[in-house]
């Protein structure tokens, strides 16, 4: 079965139909959505629309710090374009898309598979997976073979075997990795809607899980479209201006 | 966990017919099964209880990087095993010679160890374009085909830029064969293709001398000396090896990667063209180097850290060759200056291109009269200087330019067959009269070359004049 797993949306329509397109095209069978729907970009309601349909259709959707900041308000941790993209958005969705948001688990589990957005080890803590130490306990915390997790917008799959600390892997994109099941692997797929590894491209990855193969994905979207949207809504122009940059 | 198979027993539908090496680490048995069109091997790792994890990981590593292979260099892989129930790799059995039966023969003479050292560059230079490094070469690892092609084996050791390193994770201490390993890798650098050149220095050191160029250190201590230390020069244990062998063996044996030959292709370039081969003070010298120069490699091992490395591909681009086609019968200045000028941009672009100029000529006798013997020789010659006074402006030293006069009855074929040889990455060449007719156009010299080439080719026009 082949899983298309995407984290980090962040509001990004263009993005986002752009990533669901191709992974139409490679066959993806299944959809896994790690957190962050909302949140920065523009187009909250139908991004949220799309997720709701691939809910429907059993699709895994676990809940980011922007979906849960969308919901209760609290922006506290949050930098002040974050925060006024959280307030713009909390205005734009209806309560039936506020609902949706906060009836997502903040962790799912799924055979040798466990979906976060940022630690296993503490899901509601959204902290950042951006080291070995904390890949370590994050892969731990979840007691399986796989972590799919997002929250740092760039892709990286680290991996551990005999020895407890895990190894960091930048992915080649289009190369598909054995991802054996008897190693231990935890795989931030990187960001649909705002990449910040300086390529505007949008990021993803597919699991096959017949195949235990992991491979991530660039795929070129019309961001300029996305910035300008931002733009004519009166969102921070910082959030425009970082995805014409990916940064 | 893991019981050896009986022979007669059949596994995943491979029937065990015969053991036909049992390593350290594995087990390999000759087997039949479906039909592939070649005759195959199965390996199967030494795991559980008792048995080394390093066989675990090594196995690994062979069914990923293997997966990611393919080309005449590199056994195929027909089937893979589950790592739970049994592991085993299926591949092709490749008949062919091991390289270590010449090692057992040496001092062998200089063309030998030329031709094989250029075969085995072949093998390696394929690798490298396919972003793997084998890290594991020896002889034991090399097949020589019937037909003189290389193929490499056991790539257990081995990394791709494309997978992640399991055994840069597992194991903190060098891993490989003492003799042949690189300083790099001595220092845990498992990304550097160059090391691969390091290890065939060490084979290209062996056949031509007999003797390993740093012993078999059981130590690591006794392993980091080649990071300064450079082996004793080849003519000063086999005084027969030409001052040309000896620069090209030191030269990769150079502690410093940078040193090495830019490329495998590069390396056997200059093994398939000894007469090219620019001899330096490391191709005449006559003991090891001293105290100054293991002061500064000394300070640069133990000093100064790494430099990041690119993936091996963008390393390869770094240091292509170059083919420069002069046809010397057409003496147009203006011509011969829009070449050179195209040369010179795209030698700039790379310090360590190779550029090598060729010119065809009709085939002179081979033997004759000694009157016609002596013009061929003299025909010979004149192109030589025409293309050397061609190249002069450029000014590029001895070891980046080379020199060559194909005899051929079709040129657009040798230059192809050339630049096919010699893994040739880019050609340029001189364009046919503007006022061809397209029919007549198919069969001008240039369109044959642009149209089947294996590479890249700059077909030059000069400016119009007047």
């Amino acid at each position: 079965m082949k899983l298309a797993l995407l984290a980090d949306v962040h509001s990004n329509l263009e993005a986002l139909t752009a990533c669901l397109d191709h992974a139409a095209e490679q066959g993806a069978e299944r959809h896994a959505f790690v957190g962050d729907l909302v949140g920065y970009g523009a187009d909250p309601v139908a991004v949220l629309e799309i997720v709701e349909s691939h809910l429907e259709r059993g699709a895994i959707v676990v809940q980011g710090n922007h979906d849960a900041a969308t919901v209760d308000g609290n922006t506290t941790d949050m930098n002040q374009a974050a925060a006024e993209a959280i307030e713009w958005t909390r205005n734009q969705v209806s309560q039936r898309h506020r609902e949706m948001l906060s009836g997502l688990p903040l962790l799912l589990r799924a055979e040798a598979s466990v979906f976060v957005h940022g630690s296993a080890a503490a899901p509601e803590k959204w902290t950042y997976v951006s080291d070995p130490m904390r890949a370590a306990n994050s892969l731990q915390a979840a007691a399986s073979s796989y972590v799919f997790c997002g929250h740092v917008h760039e892709p990286v799959l680290y991996y551990t075997g005999a020895s407890a600390r895990p190894v960091s892997f930048r992915p080649v994109p289009e190369k598909p990795i054995p991802v054996s099941p008897h190693r231990r692997w935890l795989a931030v797929v990187g960001s649909v809607g705002q990449p910040r590894d300086g390529k505007t491209a949008a990021c993803y990855a597919m699991f096959d899980t017949g195949k235990s193969a992991l491979t991530f994905y660039r795929v070129p979207y019309d961001w300029a479209a996305a910035a300008r949207k931002i733009r004519s809504a009166g969102l921070p122009e910082r959030l425009a201006h970082r995805l014409e940059r990916g940064e | 966990m893991s019981r050896l198979p009986e022979v007669g027993e059949v596994l995943d539908g491979f029937r065990i017919e015969e053991r036909i090496h049992a390593g350290g680490l594995g087990v390999i048995y000759r087997v039949s099964g479906p039909e592939v069109g070649f005759p195959i091997i199965m390996k199967i790792p030494r795991l559980g209880h008792g048995e080394p994890g390093e066989s675990v990981v090594t196995f690994e590593v062979e069914r990923m990087v293997l997966g990611g292979l393919k080309g005449p260099h590199v056994p195929r892989l027909v089937a893979v095993g589950d790592i739970a129930a049994v592991p085993y790799l299926v591949m092709e059995y490749v008949a062919g010679q091991s390289l270590k039966d010449w090692v057992e023969r040496a001092p062998i003479p200089a063309e030998e160890v030329a031709r094989l050292g250029a075969a085995l560059a072949t093998a390696v230079h394929s690798l490298h374009m396919q972003e793997a490094i084998h890290l594991d070469l020896k002889p034991s690892n090399v097949i020589v085909r019937p037909g003189g092609e290389a193929v490499l084996i056991d790539f257990g050791l081995a990394h791709h830029a494309h997978f992640p390193d399991l055994l840069a994770e597992e194991f903190r201490h060098p891993v490989g064969s003492a003799p042949y390993i690189s300083p790099e890798q001595v220092r845990g650098i498992r990304n550097d293709p160059r090391s691969d050149i390091f290890s065939i220095g060490v084979t290209l050191y062996e056949l031509a001398t007999g003797r390993l160029p740093h012993g078999s250190p059981q130590t690591l201590s006794g392993l980091r000396k080649r990071l300064f230390r450079d082996p004793v020069p080849p003519r000063g244990i086999v005084r027969s090896v030409p001052e040309w062998l000896q620069e090209v063996i030191l030269r990769c044996l150079e502690p410093e990667p940078d040193r090495r030959f830019g490329s495998a292709a590069q390396l056997a370039f200059d093994l398939t063209h000894p007469d090219q081969v620019a001899v330096t003070e490391r191709g005449r010298r006559q003991r090891t180097s001293g105290l100054p120069v293991l002061f500064r490699r000394w300070f640069r091992a133990h000093v100064l850290e790494p430099t990041e490395l690119t993936l091996p591909s963008e390393h390869l681009a770094s240091a292509p060759i170059l083919l420069v086609a002069i046809a010397t019968r057409h003496t147009n200045e203006a011509f011969f200056q829009s070449m050179r000028d195209v040369v010179k941009r795209l030698l700039a672009l790379e310090e360590k291109t190779r550029l090598a100029c060729i010119t065809v000529i009709r085939p002179l006798p081979e033997v004759g009269s000694p009157k016609e013997e002596e013009v061929a020789t003299s025909q010979r010659i004149k192109q030589l200087v025409q293309l050397r006074h061609w190249a002069e402006p450029l000014q590029l030293p001895a070891d980046r330019i080379s020199f060559h006069v194909l005899e051929a009855g079709e040129p657009a074929d040798a230059l192809l067959e050339y630049a096919r040889a010699n893994n040739v990455d880019h050609i340029v060449i001189g364009a046919p009269p503007a006022d061809r007719s397209l029919k007549g156009l198919i069969n001008t010299v240039s369109t044959k070359v642009a149209a089947r080439a294996p590479c890249t080719v700059t077909v030059v026009r000069p400016p119009r004049s007047g």
